[in-house]
């Protein structure tokens, strides 16, 4: 408590004020809309339409008629949110009361504080955009997001019943096969960047091009070119993980509806089940945001400067600083919300994998492929120098 | 017995899946477009847009009673429909027309005609029963009511859903 209350007042403020803006005025309504996208989008791939109404049920209070206020089905979100609120929220007798309670938020936690670390913009008046710019940010975000799979297997454990049960036990050896696979295939990225902060990790693409797209700094050298065959297993591997450690199908074993019921959350109900469903999508931001970071320049566009009016085009930086520091965030959760889309469209389109198949994917080929990786981009950096 | 079931031998673009994963994306974003540009047909908007038009001839919804031209009620009380009713959900009370009346040589006229609609199979038969074509099955299909009473319709209900059907039938028509 004494080193919180010495540190200086405005670092406290700005930090109170990036956080709140992060959570509540980005996260979280992006979490809720990415639930509709999921829904909207599974729909148009399965030639229907999905929620594309949403009013207001006067008709309940009395009234004539029922009030739409015309956004189609934009609303959804918020009726879901109040009938989480509203519904009975039932802890069934055979739970243990301590570890069932304690599952939702462990679930929910570690993906909002993963967060912290994203660097999601450049500058804004003269604010760094990230939470806390640590130097081992990579590091960081691995440690917290395995905190996770507690969540899942106590909501498992102590739900004291068969389906969770299995649903617990999947996920543990899941996450622990596939946390070795994705640590392992971000190695080449710290190789290249000398650095597990993600601000420098992020720095270091705006000046060289980001890892995946290595001519957007305007030129192409050998070294970009040798080391593209290494960056791209890399991300594949490193996004194939990704999947897998945000129980996105085709690896959403802990939960598979067809065989588990629901998995994990089968006994929860009410604003508990909506903890786990919140936690699932929140890391599935914090994994997008992660892979942008490593991958695809974080907040940067080419050409366009950031929020200090530094590099980009001269003659943009006529225009004032803040306005390019809001559209580089802009730009950050914009390749956020395409990976978004890859995750939901990934969903709709493959069937799930049997439960060996999945661990000898983790085991005999990501984790080498991961582990050879290391050494040939080793190689390539020690080489062309 | 038992018998072997063979196994296809896989190409390595097969084992490796990342190709037939490629595939499935390209056939889903396909749909996704398609659906995106209006080019996929999809349901009806069901409350903007009603099956009305789209009803076959054949379709066979609410019964409902029909008078004729002169504003006479076809049905003559002759209780066959209450009869032949498989549900039973018909009740018609008959009544005798006063002599005075411009159509005293029918006789008879339901004084009160109810349908329960929570018994009706909408199976036609009092429509095909009925000598006099006074009890038609019509397309209203969304026949709904907030209590059991209200989907009890009584004999002003069936002639508002019926209205006037004219032709057919002369034979009760006044001599001119």
């Amino acid at each position: 408590m004494d080193f919180f209350f010495q540190l200086p007042w405005w670092l406290i403020v700005t930090s109170l004020a990036k956080t709140i803006f992060l959570i509540f005025l980005v996260v979280l309504p992006m979490v809720s809309y990415t639930v509709y996208a999921e829904r909207r989008v599974s729909a148009l791939i399965q030639d229907r339409l999905g929620p594309n109404r949403t009013g207001f049920p006067l008709t309940l209070l009395g009234f004539k008629k029922d009030f739409s206020p015309g956004l189609g089905g934009l609303g959804q979100p918020i009726a879901d949110a109040v009938k989480f609120l509203l519904k009975e929220d039932f802890v069934p007798g055979h739970v243990n009361k301590l570890y069932f309670w304690l599952a939702p938020c462990l679930a929910m936690m570690p993906a909002i504080v993963t967060l912290a670390a994203i660097p999601f913009g450049s500058y804004l008046f003269g604010e760094k955009m990230v939470v806390a710019d640590i130097n081992v940010g990579l590091l960081f975000m691995f440690a917290i997001s395995s905190v996770g799979v507690y969540g899942i297997v106590l909501a498992g454990w102590s739900s004291n019943s068969k389906y969770p049960f299995l649903g617990g036990i999947r996920s543990t050896s899941q996450m622990i096969s596939y946390e070795l696979a994705m640590g392992l295939s971000a190695v080449p990225v710290l190789l290249i960047c000398g650095s597990t902060g993600l601000g420098a990790i992020t720095d270091y693409q705006v000046r060289e091009g980001w890892l995946l797209v290595p001519f957007t700094d305007g030129g192409l050298s050998l070294r970009e070119v040798l080391l593209w065959i290494p960056l791209v297993l890399a991300f594949i591997t490193f996004s194939i993980s990704m999947f897998a450690e945000t129980n996105r199908l085709p690896f959403d074993l802990p939960e598979s509806e067809t065989e588990l019921v629901a998995g994990y959350h089968t006994e929860y109900s009410s604003m508990k089940f909506a903890l786990f469903f919140l936690g699932e999508y929140t890391a599935m931001i914090a994994g997008s945001a992660l892979i942008v970071v490593l991958f695809l320049g974080g907040w940067h566009l080419p050409l366009i400067p950031n929020g200090a009016n530094q590099g980009g085009l001269e003659f943009l930086h006529a225009i004032p600083a803040w306005i390019w520091g809001i559209v580089n965030i802009t730009v950050f959760f914009a390749k956020v919300a395409v990976l978004l889309f890859i995750f939901i469209w990934v969903r709709w389109t493959l069937p799930r994998f049997r439960f060996d198949q999945l661990m000898k994917l983790g085991w005999l080929y990501l984790f080498e492929i991961a582990l050879v990786n290391i050494f040939l981009t080793a190689g390539i950096l020690a080489f062309t120098k | 017995m038992a018998y072997v079931v063979p196994r296809p031998n896989l190409t390595w673009k097969e084992k490796i899946y990342l190709p037939s994963i490629v595939a499935g994306l390209a056939i889903t974003i396909k749909h996704l477009k398609r659906m995106l540009f209006g080019q996929t047909k999809v349901v009806m908007q069901y409350p903007e847009e009603k099956w009305d038009s789209h009803m076959p001839d054949h379709y066979r919804g609410a019964p409902t009673l029909v008078k004729d031209e002169h504003g006479r009620e076809r049905c003559v009380a002759c209780q066959l429909c209450e009869f032949i009713c498989p549900p039973r959900c018909i009740a018609i009370k008959p009544g005798e027309i006063p002599a005075e009346s411009r159509f005293a040589k029918v006789e008879k006229y339901p004084e009160e005609f109810s349908i329960d609609m929570t018994r009706c199979i909408y199976c036609g038969m009092c429509e095909e029963v009925c000598p006099e074509q006074a009890i038609f099955l019509r397309k209203d299909y969304s026949i709904t009511g907030t209590t059991r009473g209200a989907l009890m319709h009584d004999k002003a209900r069936l002639y508002e859903l019926g209205g006037v059907f004219t032709g057919l039938v002369h034979k009760w028509n006044p001599k001119k």
